[in-house]
């Protein structure tokens, strides 16, 4: 039975998508899948027929990077960088259901992504910022 | 300038944007995937390898220790590892044969179907065992390496002291969990050489390891780095075992071979943290000055040496810890026992010693009724004074500051107060204690002096300039500092400076990525050779006012514009191998961190609410990467101390997943709260210090007093589970 992620990283040369477990624990593989964070190495190839995904790869709007990309670049919440495409899209999927979370939304909402770099500091410090350059939605 | 500045991570917009390329992204055309069948035994006789009936065995490359074109050893230290067990295997999970196919799910059904019948030897498992050699498993007596740390008369000394103290301390093994899993890929033609792309720390070491292998010149053999996502140690010595695989595979097979580890074989069969056991004898007076120390620190190397011996001694010299004793002796050993080898992961056997001496000194400190704070105060070594190896403390110190600081920020006096008065009647107790201590930079001893590292900085003609050194960016900044330090040598902005992927057919051999020695020691040679370069455009007709003009002029009239710049030892810095004595390394770190806990009573758990890392680290290059580097350490250091508990079973990693092998979630770690001081290290880079190894060293001390503190036990083994709080909750305290 294939896997997404497979198919995201061999046939569509979505390599953004890291495969960190394999067992759906450390949030390395995490993309949209209409909508809804997922870890798509739990998911099957079927599973997704027709649905909308999103990667990495498709978070920045061409060169304009998405406000989560440039808060981890300037607060440093990247480091090896395995972690991060997946990282990145659970903050921004965060964002988007909350724009303006607290640290303990933002540690809920990061629980699925491990980091073994960091320490998660300089990223809670890097999605609060994002919010801050997100345009209040509920105002 | 840009030392000092928060520079953004240059690499970081590729990380993000999911563009970095790490190996399992590289595919060659007509490539195979590799796997690794593997001991299911930890100890015995290789009588027979049988393929089973049911695969196409015909169309599936197979490898096995008689391929090896030259010979089969993983070289390193002691030589005594097969790239592939031939005859006989020391360790569950060793490898013995290769495979390799186009279809991995083909390959994974190999894998099941190649038996491997073992002829069982009796196994040894703990430190105990080895130690009394009943069995013998390596050499004669299952010893890798002893050191004798010895200073003044410990018995007299502690003969008429006021009290001697004694204590036993054991850490566990800890898995690395780099979230990027190990895996190379190989091309390797007779016709050509052999060339590897992987995610490493030390191209050199597997370039070393594959001359070996195959028997080739040199110049037929190159290493290429890509993006690598972590490393913390486990990729220091590992990955030179898994580039000859795939090298062996492809020799073997005639077309391109990658092997990427799952979560699983990577976690049952690479290296862990050596596990310790550490005894500790103290003699004080009845005021708190040490009066004698006896230490005797032992750890587990498993299998093979690897680097074992090396490890011990970073961990024998940082036993005696940040303090003055004039009688000290310190017996350190590392032993063989038939598990999976342990190697190098950040601290180095330091995060094992200091653990055991920062435990220890809480319980001196009760022995004789004073402040653990105050102990530590009366026998913080000083500048002028000898550690225990004999090296006289040349540097400005000052850990009573440092002390204070930590002790202010996490207003350790006031809460104790208020623990005292509210634990006695508390469900939830609260705790807090400290650990001070510092971690040496730099390969230990002589080691720098053997490295003689090479970093080569090259202009282009439109006043670009290239750092070539084999120095990885493993995740802890190496790009980013480099080229902060190279910006400011040149006096050119840090966007003009390119350091250039580690590969051996083009930078010179800087030494491993290891010992929190980049920054200081190999970015030293960065700025050596950048202000080589930028005294040869001085010293042109047009000066270098106008930084590209210069580069072009000079390129132009000599041809290509280089400086190179080779490790020479700091005079007056002397290391004897021999006696085990001198200055053991050029500079320290200082540090002293705080932790404060709640232990529930009801559910043995203990939670995290505060952590405070103090630290004297030089200057510091980038605040916002250092700060990141104190902070992943600290969480490795929680982890370890915490969550992380590798059970083993007949030698082998019984839970070898991230399901139920523990690593410290986002919801799982308090503020931790990181502070500088500065104290530029004339020696170093901008004045920096090494800093990446020091952050692993302290918050396991810390938590576990904080912890004994909490709950009125004396907790000597980490990890501290709920269950093994609950069996040291029915133990009086000592």
């Amino acid at each position: 039975m294939s896997r997404l992620l497979d198919a995201l990283r061999t046939d569509l040369h979505l390599t953004g998508v890291k495969e960190g477990c394999g067992e759906g624990e450390c949030g390395a593989c995490s993309i949209m899948l209409d909508g809804r964070l997922v870890n798509s190495c739990l998911i099957p190839l079927i599973h997704a027929d027709r649905a909308a995904i999103v990667t990495s790869e498709g978070v920045a709007q061409g060169e304009r990077l998405h406000a989560v990309q440039q808060a981890f670049i300037t607060h440093g919440g990247a480091q090896c960088g395995i972690c991060t495409p997946g990282m990145v899209l659970a903050a921004v999927s965060l964002l988007e259901r909350q724009p303006h979370p607290s640290e303990a939304e933002i540690r809920t909402a990061l629980a699925g992504n491990l980091c073994r770099c960091t320490g998660y500091m300089r990223i809670f410090e890097a999605v609060l910022d994002a919010c801050r350059h997100t345009p209040n939605e509920s105002a | 300038m840009h030392i000092g500045q928060p520079t953004p991570r240059k690499e970081a917009r590729s990380k993000v944007t999911g563009q970095a390329r790490y190996v399992d992204d590289l595919a060659f055309p007509g490539m195979l995937h590799g796997v690794t069948v593997r001991s299911p035994s930890p100890r015995g006789l290789i009588r027979d390898i049988r393929y089973e009936p049911g695969i196409p065995w015909d169309e599936l490359t197979v490898v096995t220790a008689a391929d090896i074109p030259g010979a089969n050893v993983v070289a390193l230290i002691a030589d005594d590892q097969p790239c592939l067990a031939d005859d006989r295997v020391n360790h569950a999970e060793e490898p013995v044969v290769l495979l390799a196919h186009r279809d991995r799910s083909l390959l994974e059904e190999a894998r099941r179907r190649v038996t491997i019948e073992i002829e069982p030897l009796p196994p040894v498992y703990t430190i105990d065992e080895a130690l009394a050699a009943t069995t013998v498993i390596w050499g004669e007596d299952n010893i890798f390496k002893t050191y004798l740390v010895s200073h003044g008369d410990v018995e007299s000394a502690s003969a008429g002291a006021d009290a001697v103290v004694e204590g036993e301390y054991e850490t566990d093994a800890q898995e690395q969990l780099y979230i990027e899993p190990n895996g190379m890929l190989a091309v390797a033609r007779r016709e050509d050489g052999v060339t590897v792309w992987g995610s490493m720390q030390c191209p050199y070491y597997i370039h070393r390891a594959l001359l070996r292998l195959f028997g080739l010149p040199a110049e037929r053999i190159r290493v290429v780095q890509m993006e690598t996502g972590g490393g913390f140690g486990g990729k220091e010595e590992y990955p030179s075992i898994i580039a000859g695989h795939a090298a062996l595979l492809s020799w073997k097979s005639g077309r391109p071979v990658k092997i990427v580890y799952d979560r699983a074989e990577d976690m049952v069969a690479t290296t862990k943290r050596h596990p310790s056991r550490t005894r500790h004898r103290t003699a004080v007076t009845k005021d708190g000055r040490l009066v004698a120390m006896d230490i005797d620190f032992v750890i587990d190397g498993g299998a093979y040496c690897t680097l074992s011996p090396v490890v011990l001694s970073r961990g024998t010299i940082h036993a005696t810890g940040p303090y003055y004793c004039p009688n000290v002796r310190v017996r350190g050993t590392a032993v063989a026992t038939n598990v999976p080898p342990h190697g190098a992961f950040r601290g180095f056997g330091a995060p094992q010693s200091i653990f055991a001496l920062e435990r220890h000194l809480d319980r001196v400190a009760h022995a004789i009724g004073i402040a653990p704070d105050e102990l530590r105060r009366k026998n913080f070594i000083q500048t002028g004074q000898t550690s225990a190896v004999g090296q006289v403390m040349r540097e400005p110190m000052d850990m009573p500051a440092l002390l204070d600081r930590a002790l202010a920020l996490s207003d350790y006096h006031a809460k104790r107060v208020r623990f005292d008065a509210a634990n006695a009647s508390a469900k939830m107790k609260k705790g807090i204690g400290f650990a001070a201590f510092m971690h040496g930079a730099g390969f230990t001893g002589s080691g720098e002096d053997h490295l003689a590292s090479v970093v080569t900085v090259e202009a282009t003609p439109e006043g670009r300039v290239r750092v070539l050194s084999s120095c990885t960016e493993i995740g802890q900044g190496t790009i980013t500092v480099f080229s902060q330090i190279a910006a400011d040598a040149l006096g050119i902005d840090v966007d003009a400076i390119e350091v250039v992927q580690p590969d051996t057919a083009v930078v010179p051999d800087s030494g491993p990525t290891v010992a929190s020695r980049t920054c200081m020691v190999v970015g030293k040679l960065v700025e050596s050779a950048a202000m080589g370069l930028r005294a040869t455009l001085e010293s042109g007709a047009g000066g270098i006012s106008d930084f590209p003009a210069a580069c072009r002029n000079h390129i132009q009239q000599f041809g290509a514009l280089r400086a190179s710049s080779q490790y020479r030892p700091t005079a007056g810095v002397r290391w004897d191998d021999e006696r085990y004595q001198g200055d053991a390394y050029g500079t320290y770190a200082w540090a002293v961190y705080v932790a404060e806990v709640t232990f529930d009573t009801t559910t043995f758990e203990v939670s995290l609410d505060d952590f405070v890392a103090v630290q004297e680290v030089g200057r510091v290059i980038n605040p916002v990467l250092a700060t990141g580097q104190i902070e992943g350490g600290v969480a490795q250091g929680i982890g370890w101390t915490l969550f992380e508990r590798v059970v083993w079973r007949e030698g082998r990693m019984a839970n070898a997943q991230m399901t139920n092998y523990i690593m410290p979630t986002s919801m799982d770690l308090p503020p931790i709260r990181v502070f500088f001081e500065e104290r530029p290290y004339a020696e170093g880079p901008g004045g920096a210090k090494g800093i990446g190894e020091l952050p692993m060293d302290g918050a396991a001390p810390a938590i576990a007093n904080a912890v004994s503190y909490a709950a009125g036990v004396n907790v000597s083994h980490i990890p501290i589970t709920p269950e093994s709080l609950m069996a040291l909750m029915e133990i009086p305290v000592a």
